[in-house]
């Protein structure tokens, strides 16, 4: 019974989503175009085992632009929750027989299969940037950027819980998010992180998501990430432990 | 008569400040029960202390036989509920939120189609919610309210912010719910609605019940005046009407009389008078209190206030 109002529930909320004006282009679309831009600007060969030619080194376009889609989508459901918070839709179906972590993970099964939509959408688009013959693992590469969605997304919900009215969901949470890319090892290693902002690091799901992105990107086996994927689920699992202290319905 | 609401005791608090101080009252099977009081008076909150929505801080409360705090997801199988000011998805079709909502309930919900065509929404089946008139989405929300064929019906503030007409659609709907047998509890700061709907009434002030009975009841107890206005057709010279010992006084505007005095037997009076002495009349009004009269009486203060 429940798990049938799970799949409903997941149905309309996509649809809805589709309906939106900007929501699929915003979400789908905007990832899709800078990743073709960035390929297109830098002029990259972005196999796997690319030489590192200036600038950004190549083989982290792919996983600069996979953060990109999975921010995007928390940003999405940062700014849902406060919309629906706001207009008592969340209040609304919480009146029902629906239990409220039903009422949440058909937002977080919506998101993740944008997320795949979008990944495969940024395969298709960036296929002429692919070295003939190159190996891209882009099943595995999937499935851990789903890992590594899933875990943000936690995060999502506590950003969903402080902020204050649906206006401030989105600027608020790119404030919060965006900078996270920036600590996350993607750019610099943590090594040569100041103590204090190496910490932060340390509890953020961004991280090992990066580096179990970059490690399956460049062919490894999951057996060599377990550790990461494991660090994902316990943030995963600490983040939703405090969204469930911290949030609000209404 | 069966008791489908207990309410004991009840007092909630957000912080400092005291929504509900002490609420007490029952609800009984196939009556529409009403919730009255001006804004901010603690309604919403009873009500949804009742719903299982929010925890009292002290008190009771029994609902079918429930605790609705504890036996929450149980209660809400069997009960339907309106909120006030609550939205559904802003892209959903009418016909989809039906559809989803009769999947939540355990039990099988009654027929969706006929429902939406006894609440004339057949020809909006398709519509995002967004796009409805405030009508419409009132008895959208009626729609889900009634889906799973409920014992006891919640509306809050139902009919606030429609215009007339479609307010006197949804009064029709809601006695069409107490005619299937169904228990209607409801809250409003409309005394009309209330005197025209409701029952029962419970008074509702600064968290507190000042008073509970039939709307007729409430108006007989506090306001026993009534005033009967009149033209005479031409001059009978005289003071009869202040012969009459429940009249309190007689204002007199050329041919116009106003003549008030209290208790139910003024009218009569004043009828015997008429034929006793032979006068006609052109014109006799008689003018009776409301409950706002009665909420006036009682707290000192207009409800629209």
């Amino acid at each position: 019974m429940m798990l049938r109002g799970l799949w409903k529930l997941t149905w309309i909320e996509l649809k809805v989503f589709m309906r939106e004006p900007l929501g699929a282009f915003g979400t789908i679309g905007v990832p899709v175009l800078i990743f073709v831009a960035l390929g297109h600007f830098t002029n990259l060969r972005i196999g796997p085992s690319s030489p590192v030619a200036g600038g950004l080194p190549p083989g982290n376009v792919p996983i600069l632009v996979a953060l990109l889609i999975a921010i995007s989508a928390v940003l999405s459901l940062v700014t849902i929750i406060s919309i629906y918070r706001e207009g008592g839709i969340l209040k609304r179906l919480r009146a029902t027989p629906l239990r409220p972590q039903t009422i949440l993970s058909a937002h977080v099964i919506v998101k993740l299969l944008l997320t795949a939509a979008t990944l495969a959408l940024m395969f298709l688009a960036g296929k002429r940037y692919f070295p003939p013959g190159a190996h891209v693992p882009w099943v595995s590469f999937t499935i851990a950027l789903l890992i590594s969605t899933w875990s943000i997304l936690s995060v999502g919900f506590v950003i969903a819980s402080i902020v204050p009215t649906a206006r401030f969901a989105q600027p608020v949470g790119a404030v919060i998010l965006y900078p996270m890319i920036a600590i996350c090892g993607l750019f610099v290693p943590l090594s040569n992180l100041p103590p204090v902002l190496r910490a932060v690091a340390q509890v953020l799901p961004l991280t090992y998501a990066v580096r179990l992105l970059e490690g399956i990107w460049a062919g490894d086996g999951w057996l060599a990430h377990l550790g990461d994927v494991a660090a994902l689920t316990v943030l995963f699992l600490v983040f939703t432990a405090i969204s469930a202290k911290v949030f609000r319905w209404e | 008569m069966h008791k489908v609401i207990e309410v004991s005791g009840v007092r909630k608090a957000y912080g400092k400040t005291v929504a509900v101080e002490e609420a007490s009252f029952e609800v009984r099977q196939g009556e529409i029960f009403g919730l009255i009081g001006p804004n901010g008076a603690g309604k919403t909150t009873t009500m949804e202390c009742i719903e299982g929505i929010r925890k009292p801080d002290r008190g009771t409360i029994a609902v079918l036989g429930l605790d609705p705090f504890r036996q929450v997801y149980k209660l809400q199988e069997r009960i339907g509920v309106q909120l006030q000011q609550a939205q559904l998805q802003k892209r959903i079709k009418v016909w989809e939120a039906v559809d989803l909502w009769a999947t939540l309930y355990g039990k099988k919900a009654v027929d969706a189609e006929r429902l939406l065509d006894q609440l004339g929404l057949t020809d909006k089946r398709g519509a995002w919610f967004m796009n409805l008139s405030g009508g419409q989405k009132q008895r959208l929300f009626i729609a889900l309210a009634l889906i799973n064929d409920p014992e006891v019906v919640f509306l809050d503030e139902l009919t606030t912010g429609l215009d007339p007409q479609a307010r006197h659609t949804i009064w029709d709907l809601v006695r069409s719910i107490r005619e299937r047998g169904k228990t209607v509890f409801l809250t409003t700061h409309l005394m009309e609605e209330a005197e025209r709907l409701c029952d029962r009434v419970a008074i509702m002030e600064h968290g507190r019940i000042i008073d509970i009975d039939t709307p007729d009841g409430l108006i007989r107890r506090h306001c026993p005046e009534r005033t009967v206005v009149l033209v005479q057709d031409k001059e009978s010279g005289g003071d009869h009407f202040e012969k009459i010992p429940q009249v309190e006084s007689v204002t007199r505007d050329g041919l116009r009389f106003t003549i008030r005095g209290r208790g139910d037997d003024l009218v009569t009076e004043v009828i015997h008078c008429l034929s006793e002495n032979q006068i006609r009349v052109t014109d006799f009004r008689t003018i009776f209190p409301n409950l706002e009269d009665v909420f006036l009486k009682l707290t000192g203060r207009s409800i629209r206030e």
